[in-house]
């Protein structure tokens, strides 16, 4: 289990990255925190030709929480983590692998990878965040919803980077919740969901959007559900659950029949909606 | 090649590394310091978890090129001579150890932990240890020695 | 036994912890020699098929490969392995060997069969060279499932058999279908049981130097068994067993599959190192580790059991399946130990039970930590279990009732047991196991019901016997040096069961020294040249007996030089301490160390029928294997909608007769504990019908970790073992053997399963399969 040769490329500033991948393009594989890549380097699964390492580039480690939460490519599982910088993410961090993964791996290589298991892209398409992804000729903006195109496929071309993830502040009362099931600590879910809800001043309910990991190609959106114009009572909630087991579309697991994994979606999102409900302020 | 220089347990080292030669075997095989452990290659199962400044790392998911100029702490580190630490004290009352080989980075994950945190409960040691495979003791006696190193 | 024990018995710090915690220990990866070269194995990537054509050349060609072999390359030093165990002798019975091949040839007969191996400079270039190895390979039907492997006209595993059975064997005891025809109750289920993986943290590996100018071969090898391995390398390599020296030094963990299995590459790795008169090294990675060590998987058990009205168990018929995987070197022992630990701890008059043995296109079966036994407990308790519901009595009455009274030991079972005696319990008194169980887990006062976060609690209860400490011998060495220091040499390698320690206590005890003054060195066949190996719970018991007998004869040499020294009698001599001294004159001692000298002179002459030195050599060989018993016991809340557990309680009351060390038996217990939770709710291999691993990582083979592994309770019992003077039992496996059994047990309790018409007759469990069966 020893990876097979590659060049080995630094990049010591974002333009030298970009300009490194418009040169190799997809004969190169970006080096973020690499605990996704190099497990398959080690299992010869991935053999790229070359890597461009990014961990220099400092310029991208932040997080940035004034308003708009800007999230930059380099910063570190370990580091959102900490930082308490938004209600859902905090509570999904814990669940993303152990400290020593959380340690190295990176926001952006989390969701480039596009695991279709992994928590974060689930949590992005649910908070309707938006990535920026930048070339040697310029930048555009992808909505998350757009952005995970299959299994460990994105929408990022052959010479673009993910560089910055951008996630809109919560609307007044809003509500989020984050449930999974795991066999052990840190593995990835059988089944997980992440649900945002919002009521206006009559506690009437006006957005909610859930999204699904393991549940699908890629993260799995279900928007609405029924929810929205009632009082997320516990009859509504009960509907959303079944209204999201028949959306969904889970293909079974070593650890999990489909079925299994379509009733504990059901499980999950109501518990997960009652309790982003109760979290309403 | 490339010459990789790190500190290591406070001394400077260096050798030469391919690219693609993994921190676990540049630190076992280059520089001899064979206390770290292999177990999974694929960053499960912990054994080869060292401190890359002050961090707990997966030696075997990281280059030893990209560890250039880094501070580096494995567990031939810790003990002050023959001296074991407070943690390699409790490890041993508490009877931690039996066949040793996930030791290492086990010893080295709460290290980190106490630093952090240093009168953990017992789920924060259960999470934390949750990053490691041991096939031998059931856990409880680390924890317990954990427990017993924290202050 | 020993009067008034100074050291044995007591919970003494580990000798072996500090090299342990320091890093400094030795294991096989860590041994590096000049100019090694590091070898990697091209593997069949299908389960079953034709090699038609090999092509090495690309290989061959890349920078700093050295060399390639394939089969065609060994001429006569390709050889099929040996049969380790041969099979019992028990009338009537069938057995078909098939040993495992150094390369295959021919055919490949499971997923990472070793086709060829690449020696390079580095592991990384050999990695490289074996991606560069074309193999053509003409696909055959897979044999995956064992029914039907057995069906007529199916694929054959090897094709001049003619069939796919590996051994089928009938052992009976009593009359099954006389106590059958007088039942109250007969009860028949099919029941499925699987287990793993042994998954050492360490995976196995092997360095071997070949020094032409002493002439001799020096191998460090992961092994269970270094005396066995040195032996049978010499006679494949034309050595002499004096020419090679092999070394099992810090083991990663063992269980079972790191035994003397001379695989491929530990066969062929020394066979390279002459050739090319280079060191080599080959360390298995994980992902090989899960196609080439030896695993345990499944038996399917068609099994009834008949009682009278009163729930007396009249007798049990047990008709099995036993998936051995492509070759069968390891004979019969697990299926053999499944057939035996089935009777339990209970009077069961009649018996009558027939496994088949058979060949798949999967990796091998051998001997994994119980090995067997947890099948075969399984089967008994969860028909215990049914039998008790249908009778309408509690499910531990209904044991307690069958219990083999304390006044029936040696109990005689009849049939035979893996060491080829017949299965006789030496020793064991079980109904306190029940009460302090049943009393420590709270069994009469447990309420049940549904916890505050709705989670649905149930309980469990089961037992089990294991057969342990058998033969065929070991032996120690004990010696004082002149520094006063005490070393004991053993040919039995160490895994991390303390032998460091526990033995050094057994040592001390005689020779009067302390504990951290004794040196074990184990596994080292130039330091010891007979023994076995660490297998079949046996160390304790065994090499325990074999070393004590060695310290007692150092004693009586010790006694009889201070008192040549003293010039008084040997009875006045009293020894402790490192030193020696007439009893009532502590202040006129001699050291350890200076009696060695006295013992040693540099003139006079050695008196005829003595020996220099105070040192002993002493074998133990016990006429059959000592009984353990043990019961486990636990409270687990379930989550009826996921059905995710928490296991609330876990309890284990245990005798394995006199204990050594009870901080280091407390420590296997528990590790076994966890493997069985492992085994019942976690780890299961997932072959698809192509006879393809699907999860062949830590990330889906999942071995349980802290925070699914509670703290565990134990309990103790003594009774000891009449066969050895020690009266010690073995311990190592016990911990892992019924916990598939009380998980299906507790489970069915906590869910109430058996009125909503559900049982649970498979292991592993999972929350997706129980949901499942729960919603059947």
């Amino acid at each position: 289990m020893k990876p097979a040769p590659f060049t080995y490329l630094v990049a010591h500033s974002l333009d030298a990255a970009l300009a490194l991948k418009a040169e190799h393009g997809d004969e190169a594989r970006f080096l973020a925190g690499g605990q996704s890549l190099v497990p398959a380097m080690n299992f010869r699964l991935a053999q790229p030709a070359a890597l461009i390492d990014l961990n220099p580039l400092d310029e991208l480690d932040y997080i940035q929480s004034n308003g708009t939460l800007r999230i930059g490519a380099l910063t570190r599982h370990r580091a959102l983590e900490k930082a308490n910088a938004h209600p859902l993410l905090h509570e999904i961090m814990p669940h993303v692998a152990h400290w020593p993964i959380r340690t190295r791996g990176t926001i952006a290589g989390n969701l480039a990878h596009a695991d279709p298991a992994s928590e974060l892209p689930a949590a992005m398409v649910a908070l309707g965040a938006r990535l920026k992804a930048q070339c040697n000729s310029g930048e555009r903006w992808i909505e998350a919803t757009d952005f995970f195109t299959g299994p460990l496929t994105t929408a990022l071309g052959d010479d673009e980077m993910l560089t910055e993830v951008e996630v809109p502040t919560l609307p007044e009362r809003t509500g989020t919740c984050f449930m999974e099931l795991a066999r052990r600590q840190g593995d990835y879910a059988m089944m997980g969901v992440a649900a945002v809800v919002t009521v206006d001043e009559m506690a009437t309910c006006t957005a909610a959007r859930l999204a699904y990991l393991s549940a699908g190609p890629t993260p799995m959106l279900v928007s609405d559900a029924g929810l929205v114009g009632t009082t997320l009572d516990d009859d509504a909630i009960a509907a959303a659950a079944e209204t999201a087991k028949a959306a969904i579309d889970p293909a079974g697991t070593v650890h999990a029949s489909a079925a299994y994994q379509r009733h504990i979606a059901g499980v999950l999102t109501r518990r997960a909606l009652v309790k982003a409900r109760d979290r309403i302020a | 090649m490339t010459r990789v220089a790190v500190i290591v347990n406070g001394q400077s080292r260096e050798a030469d590394a391919e690219p693609r030669l993994l921190l676990a075997d540049f630190l076992r095989h280059e520089l001899g310091l064979t206390g770290t452990h292999v177990g999974c290659e694929h960053g499960v199962c912990g054994a080869c978890t060292v401190l890359v400044d002050g961090e707990p790392v997966r030696s075997c998911l990281m280059f030893a090129v990209q560890a250039d100029g880094k501070t580096i702490e494995t567990v031939e580190g810790l003990a002050d001579g023959d001296k074991l630490n407070h943690l390699q004290r409790q490890m041993r009352e508490q009877h931690g150890v039996q066949c040793g080989y996930c030791t290492a980075g086990v010893l080295m994950s709460m290290t980190a932990l106490l630093r952090e945190t240093p009168s953990p409960s017992e789920p924060q040691v259960r999470e934390a240890l949750s990053a490691h495979l041991c096939r031998c003791t059931g856990y409880q006696n680390i924890v317990n020695a954990v427990l017993a190193a924290s202050s | 036994m020993i009067a008034e024990p100074r050291y044995v018995g007591q919970s003494v710090r580990r000798n072996e912890d500090a090299r342990l915690l320091t890093g400094r220990a030795l294991f096989v990866d860590d041994v590096d020699l000049p100019d090694m070269l590091h070898a990697a194995f091209c593997r069949s990537p299908v389960a079953h098929g034709r090699i038609r054509s090999i092509d090495t050349s690309a290989a061959l060609a890349r920078d700093g490969v050295v060399a390639v072999y394939t089969a065609d390359d060994l001429g006569e030093y390709w050889q099929p392995g040996p049969l380790l165990v041969p099979p019992p002798p028990i009338p009537g019975s069938a057995f078909n060997q098939r040993c495992q091949v150094p390369l295959a040839r021919g055919k490949v007969r499971h997923v990472g069969e070793p086709i060829a191996i690449v020696l390079a400079a580095s592991r990384y270039i050999a990695e490289d060279a074996v991606a560069d190895i074309v193999v053509e390979i003409e696909d055959l039907p897979p044999v995956v499932d064992m029914a039907a492997a057995l069906e007529s006209g199916t694929a054959l595993v090897h094709d001049d058999l003619g069939h796919n059975v590996s051994a089928k064997v009938r052992q009976t005891k009593g009359d099954y279908d006389a106590a059958r025809k007088n039942a109250a109750h007969v009860i028949a289920r099919r029941f499925h049981y699987d287990h793993g993986a042994s998954s050492p943290m360490e995976t196995r590996g092997i360095v071997a130097a070949w020094d032409a100018r002493a002439d001799r071969m020096t191998v460090w090898d992961t092994t269970q068994a270094p005396v066995i391995i040195r032996n049978g390398l010499a006679a494949m390599l034309g050595l002499s067993e004096r020419q090679v020296r092999v070394v099992a030094p810090f083991i990663g963990g063992g269980f079972g599959p790191k035994m003397m299995m001379f695989y491929p590459e530990e066969v062929l790795v020394p066979w390279v190192a002459m050739r090319l008169d280079r060191p080599v090294k080959w360390i298995e990675d994980r992902y090989e580790h899960f196609f080439a060590t030896t695993q345990e998987r499944d038996q399917i058990h068609e099994a009834e059991i008949a009682l009278d009205a009163d729930g007396r168990i009249l007798g049990v018929k047990d008709v099995f399946l036993f998936d051995t995987g492509a070759y069968d070197p390891y004979g019969l022992t697990t299926p053999l130990n499944s057939q035996c630990t089935l009777l339990g701890p209970y009077v069961i008059p009649a018996y009558d039970s027939t496994f088949t043995c058979v060949f798949t296109n999967k990796t091998l079966v051998t001997p994994y930590r119980g090995a067997g036994r947890q099948h075969g407990v399984f089967v008994i308790e969860r028909l215990l279990d049914i039998a008790a519901r249908e009778i309408g009595i509690d499910l531990v009455e209904l044991r307690r009732r069958n219990l083999i009274p304390p006044d029936a030991f040696p109990y005689n079972n009849e049939i035979i047991f893996q060491d080829f005696a017949p299965l006789r319990y030496d020793s064991g008194s079980y109904a306190p196991l029940f009460d302090k169980a049943r009393a420590m887990i709270g069994y009469d006062d447990f309420a049940g019901g549904v916890d505050t976060v709705g989670r649905r609690r149930g309980i469990g209860l089961v037992a089990y016997v294991e057969g342990t400490g058998i033969g065929p011998y070991e032996g120690a060495r004990v010696q004082v040096q002149s520094s006063g220091r005490v070393s004991l040499a053993t040919g039995m390698g160490t895994q991390g069961q303390g032998h460091f320690t526990a033995f050094a206590q057994v040592v001390a005890e005689q020779v009067g020294c302390r504990v951290e003054d004794v040196d074990v060195i184990t596994g080292d066949t130039d330091q010891f040249y007979w023994g076995a190996g660490t297998f079949a719970s046996r160390g304790a018991v065994v090499l325990g007996n074999a070393t004590h007998a060695a310290a007692l004869a150092v004693r009586g040499k010790i006694l009889k030089t201070a008192a040549e020294h003293f010039e008084c009698a040997e009875a006045d001599v009293v020894v402790g301490e490192g030193a020696a001294h007439v009893a009532g004159v502590p202040e006129k001692r001699v050291t350890l160390g200076e009696l060695a000298g006295l013992a040693n002179p540099m003139r006079g002459a050695v008196t005829p029928g003595t020996e220099p030195g105070l040192e002993s050599t002493q074998y133990f060989g016990p006429e059959m294997g000592a009984t353990a018993a043990g019961v486990h016991a636990m409270i687990v809340a379930v989550d009826p909608e996921t059905m995710m557990i928490e296991i609330e309680k876990y309890v284990v009351v245990h005798d394995c007769g006199t204990v050594l060390n009870p901080m280091i038996l407390a420590g296997q217990v528990t590790g076994g504990v966890a493997q069985g939770i492992g085994n019942a709710w976690f780890e299961k291999l997932v072959f698809d019908a192509e006879g393809q691993l699907l999860n062949p990582t830590f990330a889906d083979y999942l071995l349980p970790t802290a925070d699914v592994v509670p703290a565990i309770e134990l309990g103790h019992e003594v009774t000891p073992s009449p066969l050895n003077p020690l009266g010690t039992k073995g311990a190592g496996e016990a911990g892992a053997i019924p916990v598939g059994a009380l998980f299906a047990q507790a489970l069915e309790n906590a869910l109430d399963l058996p009125a909503q018409g559900v049982e649970l007759l498979e292991i592993p469990l999972s929350p997706s399969r129980l949901w499942e069966l729960a919603s059947s």
